[in-house]
């Protein structure tokens, strides 16, 4: 036997009645394969024009030089590296679903992973935007690589955390491209075999000529546990990493052991929350409710709950060091960021992410997809905040009170930001229309062991223990996929 | 003599499959291939075919990677240009270790995947050799050489006594081709 049943007493991580294989081959595959709908038109259209944005305001920035930015003598610092450590940090979530969870065999991660996988390469893609935007002179790039230079062989700074900002960025981003990529040849095989035309010779090439052989298979499983073996420790370098911008300075509030594993953490809340804003309207678009199920939103929700409470103990760990070390400028950047100009800030980093999190223990909420949605938003801002308190907030006011300043963003740093959020979901709402949403091949794997009919089919094969089933059928009723009248004869 | 080329068993259930390559190998009928649409745990023990060595691959690459980049590293800062930072060590090896991590990370992964494309022979552009074009999509299917194995009909009986709903005797190999 291949497939042994799973205990009665987990919840389902698939709804609806008679589903086959053919079936999930044909609902996953339903957008990739038909004319988009007119909520796709409408968001394709405004996000392209967000995109649109962004390519004015970049392009205004490379003609015109870092000038038109709000940065000043004391703020040289501001929204161009809040966006890039949100952007990064969003994109963990990805990393974190398709491999820590698939270390820890927690199917629930199958219907999720590939559209959060893809959101993380989106996620970077606009992270790196930040960074060559940020350099004034794009052009210029290359100088971040170790190439001798004309003037003899001065090497790029090894000592400098950005020097390894660069060699974290570029292998996280290809190696989860690649990840990602691999992932995907079987379903694009799919794609391919029921094709006719032009369509067929592109995923014919797309596939790389996946046939789905016994040996391809085995292979492909022992790569997959290796890319995410390795995938694992590299998400939580990324961001400690990105953190040591920071911590490596002597700028107080920057300078701090805690940033490394707070980073970490942050970026996985922001993260879940942005898949959890992308994946409650992809569900309802593309009418995945059957296979994204409140399973698997009550689950993300309760990772946002964790890693909320665990930034917000940095938060409240960041202050007690202040005070406990008795340097006066550390406790003076942590009041002033507290009750300073910029309390509104810090204010509302402080409500977004430690406390509305907490909402979440409240399982009417966690299970409620409005809430869901909302509270993702919510903290999707706060994360944001948190970033712009940071970096601004300890930047401001420096040592010298006659230069203190205020950073004021100009036009061109709003459009870079709301910009980047457009060319975010035009990529994602591409991804869609072209590439199936959910991975299916690794959803069929769910089908006769951990889906809703073969768990009912057990029921009224009728060998349970009946506490078990009653338990079980309690937990069905938080679905909005399953109908519990079907449930009242069994 | 007969034209057919292959014979192809096609199950709509995994563990009927299963049934079918015991059924075969009980009578001690090679099996060619088997094709399916998502990964079948269990099946490498029954065709007896060896745990992938890719992880070996895997090792190597990163042994690699972390001997590179180490080695560009000692060469630029140690050897070629020692920088001066207020009288501290060029040969500071803390701070070598986020690139030789981030590198040793890199060579693994992208050595690790060309193997298994090469050892698979996944290329873009590839033709794709598909025997059945519902492999990718809901047919589990077991592919018999019909060259040798005779008579094919006691071939076609074991694979539907196992529960195959449909049994091809395919005059082509593959079906992808035109």
């Amino acid at each position: 036997m291949s497939h042994h049943h799973e205990s009665i007493i987990r919840e389902p991580l698939m709804t609806g009645k008679d589903i086959t294989y053919a079936q999930i081959t044909n609902d996953i595959l339903l957008p990739v394969e038909n004319k988009p709908n007119k909520a796709w038109w409408i968001g394709f259209t405004v996000s392209s024009l967000g995109a649109l944005l962004w390519v004015v305001s970049i392009s205004y920035t490379f003609w015109f030089g870092l000038g038109a930015w709000g940065l000043n003598k004391t703020v040289g610092w501001a929204w161009d590296i809040t966006g890039f450590v949100w952007w990064v940090g969003i994109g963990h979530a990805g990393t974190l679903i398709s491999a820590v969870l698939l270390i820890f065999r927690q199917n629930w991660r199958n219907s999720i992973n590939r559209s959060a996988e893809a959101m993380t390469i989106f996620a970077v893609i606009c992270a790196a935007t930040y960074i060559v935007a940020h350099m004034g002179r794009p052009w210029l790039a290359y100088f971040t690589l170790p190439l001798p230079n004309q003037y003899g062989s001065l090497w790029v700074n090894w000592n400098s955390a950005l020097m390894m900002d660069v060699f974290a960025i570029s292998t996280y981003f290809s190696v989860s491209l690649l990840f990602w990529y691999t992932g995907l040849l079987p379903d694009i095989a799919s794609i391919r075999d029921r094709a006719t035309g032009l369509r067929r010779r592109i995923y014919s090439i797309l596939s790389f000529g996946w046939t789905g052989s016994l040996k391809t298979w085995q292979r492909f499983e022992t790569v997959s546990l290796i890319l995410a073996g390795i995938s694992t420790p590299l998400v939580l370098s990324v961001h400690t990493i990105v953190s040591f911008d920071f911590a490596t300075s002597l700028e107080p509030g920057w300078h701090t052991t805690i940033f490394p594993p707070y980073f970490v953490a942050g970026a996985i809340f922001s993260g879940f929350a942005m898949v959890q804003t992308l994946l409650l309207v992809t569900r309802k678009v593309l009418g995945l409710e059957n296979y994204i199920t409140m399973f698997h939103i009550e689950s993300m929700n309760k990772i946002i709950m964790l890693t909320g409470s665990i930034v917000g103990v940095a938060y409240i760990t960041e202050f007690f060091i202040a005070w406990y070390s008795q340097v006066e400028y550390e406790q003076y950047a942590f009041i002033n960021r507290a009750t300073g100009p910029y309390w509104w800030a810090y204010w509302s980093m402080m409500s977004c992410n430690v406390i509305s999190p907490q909402l979440f223990w409240s399982k009417k909420l966690r299970t409620s997809i409005k809430f869901s949605w909302f509270l993702s938003i919510i903290v999707n801002i706060g994360m944001w905040f948190e970033r712009f308190v940071i970096i601004v907030t300890s930047l401001h006011r420096d040592y010298i009170p006659s230069s203190w300043a205020m950073f004021y963003p100009t036009w061109v740093d709003v459009s870079v930001f709301i910009g980047s959020i457009g060319l975010f979901f035009t990529m994602f709402l591409l991804f869609i229309r072209v590439l199936p949403s959910v991975a299916i091949a690794e959803v069929k794997l769910l089908l006769k062991t951990s889906s809703e009919q073969s768990k009912k089919k057990l029921i009224e094969e009728g060998h349970l223990d009946p506490v078990e089933v009653q338990y079980y059928k309690e937990s069905l009723t938080k679905y909005d996929s399953i109908d519990m009248a079907d449930y009242e004869k069994v | 003599m007969s034209k057919t080329k292959f014979i192809l068993g096609c199950f709509d259930d995994p563990d009927n499959m299963m049934q079918g390559i015991d059924n075969l190998q009980k009578n001690s009928i090679p099996i060619y291939d088997v094709y399916t649409p998502m990964p079948i745990h269990g099946i490498e023990d029954k065709m007896g075919v060896k745990d992938s060595r890719l992880g070996y691959a895997a090792f190597c690459f990163g042994c690699l990677g972390a001997s590179v980049i180490f080695s560009i590293l000692f060469y630029t800062l140690v050897l070629d240009w020692p920088l001066n930072v207020g009288g501290k060590p060029s040969f500071s090896i803390p701070n070598f270790v986020p690139f030789t991590f981030e590198w040793t990370i890199l060579f693994t992964a992208f050595g690790m995947t060309i193997t298994y494309f090469a050892s698979t022979h996944l290329f873009p552009g590839r033709a794709p050799r598909v025997m059945d074009l519902r492999a990718t999509d809901d047919r589990f299917i077991i592919a018999v050489d019909a060259k040798g194995n005779v008579p094919h009909e006691d071939i076609t009986n074991l694979l539907k006594q196992a529960g195959a709903v449909e049994v091809k005797h395919n005059e082509r190999k593959y079906v992808s081709y035109e």
